[in-house]
């Protein structure tokens, strides 16, 4: 996740648009469980589209890794590009890393003047609902 | 009006049918002298992935407001804009979005703030024209810069501000007011999305005498508006506004109003609509205005 807040804070402005632009292209397509099961997955209400994240918990402590599957719908690209991020950023991070990620971490990316600090919230509750996902896999 | 209206039937049933173009209409004209096409989107990504030819990007929330104070740009800023975008105060401009043309109707509410003299929106927006297979492009069209005039921002006609709301509801028998959030937000039991209180407003519930309509109603299945006959049996049949009615539009920051003061003043012709554009987020979060909770109207002598 480090290393993306990097590459968008070394990227100017109208840049940092079209690096969000390549994320929403490569976010990965769900898994065939999902395929045509989104009751199964959580729907993101901040996201004004239909948006549906499941995390995936390899394990049941602190320690072990996150992977996070998103739907989210073609005209929906910066949505897009902030899942594509947070599926990214926090693939592979062992489970306690990411309940330990600071809150404003997507505001870091330095997008709130490209994006606007009201489409801002969308990735907030994303990643917030992530957490949450996360947090009860690893209740014991 | 330099650019030909659009006669297509069910159009010219509204009060003002120059105020929409049909996709068909668009195809047809597309590329002529003195036609400007503008989207604008509610994501900001949207136009980059591929857009009408010709069309140029303007979003609101980083180019129509002011960068400090919550208000939109000045007469300045707005020629700044204009000129930059290669559009000239003469052009028709035809405004389209997604997402039902949620935020093309915002644009199209500050565009006539500065009184662009003929701005119209596309019946359907960017769903409908995709829908049809029509054409896109990923290209940015290269427009030269113009110099359009410095006009200054005319707030009191169409848009209301929270001592203008506030005299409102005062006045005696109440004021009308359309209230075009979720039925859930309405009532109040919903003030902020889960996991979301930065959006939160520290109140829940209305401006007491207002009309719950949810802006979708207006919009048909394909996101063209409904007909006129549709669309008065909702606002005059089923809630008994009238024409003649002051009404004021108001949702969370004023994105979803501005559709429906386009449905009330441009589809059925009422005279005195204004957008109050602070919408709940002032008012929710406003001491001492007077909110209903519930499902009732409420008026200012029954609020809590």
């Amino acid at each position: 996740m480090a290393e993306i807040v990097e590459d968008f804070q070394a990227l100017p402005d109208r840049e940092r648009l079209q690096l969000l632009l390549e994320f929403s292209q490569g976010l990965r397509p769900l898994p065939a469980e999902f395929e045509g099961h989104l009751e199964k997955m959580e729907r993101v209400d901040e996201c004004q589209s239909p948006v549906f994240i499941s995390v995936e918990v390899d394990g049941q402590d602190g320690g072990a890794p996150v992977h996070l599957h998103v739907s989210a719908p073609a005209e929906a690209p910066t949505t897009r590009g902030f899942a594509g991020v947070l599926q990214e950023g926090l693939d592979g991070l062992p489970a306690q890393v990411v309940l330990d990620l600071p809150g404003d971490v997507c505001h870091r990316l330095g997008l709130d003047q490209a994006v606007s600090p009201l489409r801002m919230r969308g990735m907030t509750g994303m990643l917030a609902r992530v957490k949450r996902q996360v947090r009860v896999a690893t209740a014991t | 009006m330099s650019t030909p209206l659009d006669t297509d039937a069910k159009l010219a049933a509204y009060a003002h049918p120059e105020k929409l173009v049909t996709t068909a209409w668009l195809a047809e004209h597309l590329g002529e002298e003195g036609l400007v096409v503008v989207e604008s989107d509610e994501d900001v990504l949207l136009w980059d992935t591929g857009h009408i030819p010709g069309s140029v990007k303007v979003d609101w929330h980083t180019e129509l407001n002011d960068s400090v104070t919550r208000d939109y740009v000045d007469g300045e800023g707005f020629a700044r804009l204009m000129a930059a975008k290669g559009i000239s105060r003469d052009d028709t401009v035809v405004v389209y979005g997604d997402k039902n043309n949620w935020w093309a109707a915002y644009a199209l509410w500050v565009f006539t703030l500065f009184g662009h003299p003929d701005v119209r929106l596309l019946d359907g927006g960017r769903a409908k024209w995709i829908a049809e297979g029509r054409e896109t492009t990923t290209e940015a069209p290269q427009r030269p810069t113009t110099q359009y005039p410095v006009v200054e921002r005319e707030d009191t006609g169409i848009r209301a501000f929270k001592e203008d709301v506030l005299a409102h509801v005062q006045a005696p028998g109440g004021g009308k007011l359309v209230d075009v959030r979720s039925p859930q937000e309405y009532t109040g039991e919903r003030t902020h999305m889960p996991d979301y209180p930065e959006e939160g407003t520290v109140r829940g519930g209305h401006i007491p005498g207002a009309d719950s309509v949810p802006w979708a109603r207006a919009a048909a299945e394909d996101g063209t508006f409904k007909s006129r006959e549709e669309l008065e049996a909702i606002y005059q049949g089923e809630k008994g506004l009238s024409p003649e009615d002051d009404v004021i539009a108001y949702c969370r920051i004023g994105e979803r109003s501005s559709h429906t003061w386009f449905v009330l003043s441009q589809l059925l012709g009422f005279g005195q609509v204004r957008n109050y554009d602070g919408s709940w987020t002032e008012w929710g979060n406003a001491v001492r205005v007077p909110i209903a909770k519930g499902p009732e109207k409420g008026s200012v002598g029954t609020s809590a």
